[in-house]
């Protein structure tokens, strides 16, 4: 089965692209990221504050297994119900930079919808570096299964 | 020149990555790989050039033929290093996903 999200990040450059296909109309799509309530829900985080429009901003705090807390803010650039959404996003209490978002959402059938996310970073050291974060911490819970694809594809 | 080479830049070409499956059944020639694709034989000799530079690929003489394997050890690290973070991003919105055809149907 070919996955649903998709990450592209080419070498040598300070960005990349992640793309996902949902068996959902772009409204519903949209609303996920719209509405406090359904951002906690689906993020597993607490919403602080959420102002969907332009010159508005958000602040989120997670709460890691430990019991550490993580906050989350960025200023909304565009606000454009059902199709686009440009943010900063900043990881507070991090080494890491602000980083550039634009979300785009596009109806795909009536019924499915696709979202890109095109995420900036100061650098392309930055980005490289965030994207090894997860492995770093060990959130990856699939990992074995991983292993596995990989195991056959490697033989 | 080919200045700062690395994994990253191999597989972000569609044409490298078939190759490398095309290489994860078999080792194959340069010609038998060539005979795979579309695209003129200098390009896919270049592809394997960047793919052997990027250590993604190792040639080996067997008589007069030269024969590509993939390396694995290398495909793991690309595995290792992507995979994660794409998980992630997976498991969070297939949560979103499900959430929102609850909030469909409730409604």
């Amino acid at each position: 089965m070919e996955a649903k999200t998709k990450i592209h990040a080419e070498d040598g450059k300070q960005e990349l692209l992640i793309t996902r296909e949902f068996d959902l109309p772009v409204d519903l799509l949209f609303r996920a990221y719209a509405e406090p309530e359904l951002v906690e829900q689906w993020m597993g985080t607490k919403v602080l504050k959420l102002e969907n429009k332009k010159h508005g901003g958000y602040h989120f705090v997670t709460t890691d297994p430990k019991g550490n807390k993580h906050g989350f803010n960025g200023s909304i650039h565009e606000f454009i119900p059902n199709q686009k959404i440009t943010r900063t996003f900043e990881m507070e209490n991090s080494p890491f930079e602000v980083q550039l978002e634009f979300l785009e959402f596009e109806p795909l059938t009536d019924d499915t919808s696709r979202l890109t996310m095109h995420v900036i970073y100061r650098s392309v050291a930055l980005r490289d570096q965030l994207l090894k974060l997860p492995f770093a911490q060990g959130i990856n819970m699939a990992h074995n299964r991983i292993q596995e694809i990989v195991g056959k594809l490697i033989g | 020149m080919n200045l700062r080479r690395d994994v990253f830049q191999a597989i972000a070409d569609p044409t490298r990555r078939a190759i490398l499956l095309l290489l994860a059944s078999q080792a194959m020639t340069a010609g038998a790989i060539a005979s795979n694709f579309d695209t003129a034989r200098p390009t896919v000799s270049k592809h394997l050039q960047i793919l052997t530079e990027c250590e993604l690929l190792t040639q080996e003489q067997s008589g007069r033929e030269i024969y590509y394997h993939i390396n694995a050890k290398k495909m793991k690290a690309i595995a290792d290093f992507i995979e994660p973070f794409r998980m992630m991003w997976e498991q969070r919105f297939n949560k979103l996903e499900s959430i929102m055809k609850k909030y469909k149907t409730k409604k």
